[in-house]
């Protein structure tokens, strides 16, 4: 189990990302799964330290990953004010598509095979099947 | 410590700006903010912006990343410009269908496709 607690901070973010995706290399996920869950890890990074704490240095973003050869499952909790998903905008519909940002969740949604939030929205939780998804 | 080459190369074909990304790892949130404020430099620089993004070398893609494309294709089109992407792999493409800006964008199989659609 890897376990990390950073401040709000894209460098930090980044580095523990490497770290988990390290752990996914060494578990040899396959190429598809390990997309997903770079693609669905920066995104919940980036919502915790920019969406949750709002780049508050004095707020804390603890991560915690157990990786096995059988599956990831990832853990991002922020110290931000939370949110709820059912009031953010679907950015599919054609008002959306010009907008700049508001992808993160459908992404991790679409990627992971579990994403949940608990704790008012602060907590993220999601899990990644090593299984061959061109099957 | 040596410097680190720019993310973008950038190629003129008559009035078509081609932009190559130089790194697979371009699109990481880190690199966009330079990325993007390097795109908007180019369309500033035309009257009428003829763009073009070959995406030969990028596996990755964040939302920031889309983010910043739509950025720069909300700023060709006040300007009448035409912005095309290109060389998309198959696993950025998909990142284009879910988000549904696969509609949004011309995207297109080749650079020359691409070149050539700017004549439509």
């Amino acid at each position: 189990m890897l376990k990390f607690t950073f401040k709000s901070d894209y460098a930090a973010a980044r580095e523990v990302q490497k770290a988990i995706l390290d752990e996914v290399d060494r578990c040899q996920f396959n190429g598809q799964c390990s997309f997903s869950i770079k693609l669905a890890l920066e995104e919940g990074l980036i919502n915790a330290v920019k969406h949750g704490n709002k780049l508050d240095p004095a707020k804390n973003v603890r991560v915690e990953a157990h990786v096995t050869p059988e599956q990831a499952e990832i853990v991002i909790e922020d110290e931000g004010p939370g949110f709820k998903k059912t009031e953010v905008p679907d950015p599919t519909l054609e008002e959306n598509l010009e907008k700049c940002s508001g992808r993160g969740i459908l992404l991790i949604e679409a990627y992971m095979d579990v994403a949940e939030w608990t704790n008012g929205g602060r907590r993220l939780r999601m899990i990644k099947k090593n299984v061959d998804e061109s099957k | 410590m040596s410097e680190q080459a720019p993310p973008l190369a950038v190629i003129q074909d008559k009035d078509i700006r081609i932009v190559e990304f130089t790194n697979n790892k371009i699109l990481d949130e880190a690199n966009i903010a330079e990325i993007g404020s390097t795109l908007n430099s180019l369309i500033d620089e035309m009257a009428n912006p003829k763009l073009l993004l070959d995406f030969m070398t990028v596996d990755h893609l964040s939302s920031a990343a889309l983010g910043m494309l739509i950025n720069a294709n909300n700023r060709i089109k006040q300007k009448n410009g035409k912005f095309r992407l290109a060389n998309i792999k198959p696993q950025i493409l998909e990142v284009f269908k879910i988000t549904k800006l696969d509609k949004l964008f011309r995207i297109h199989n080749s650079r020359e496709e691409a070149v050539r659609s700017f004549s439509d």
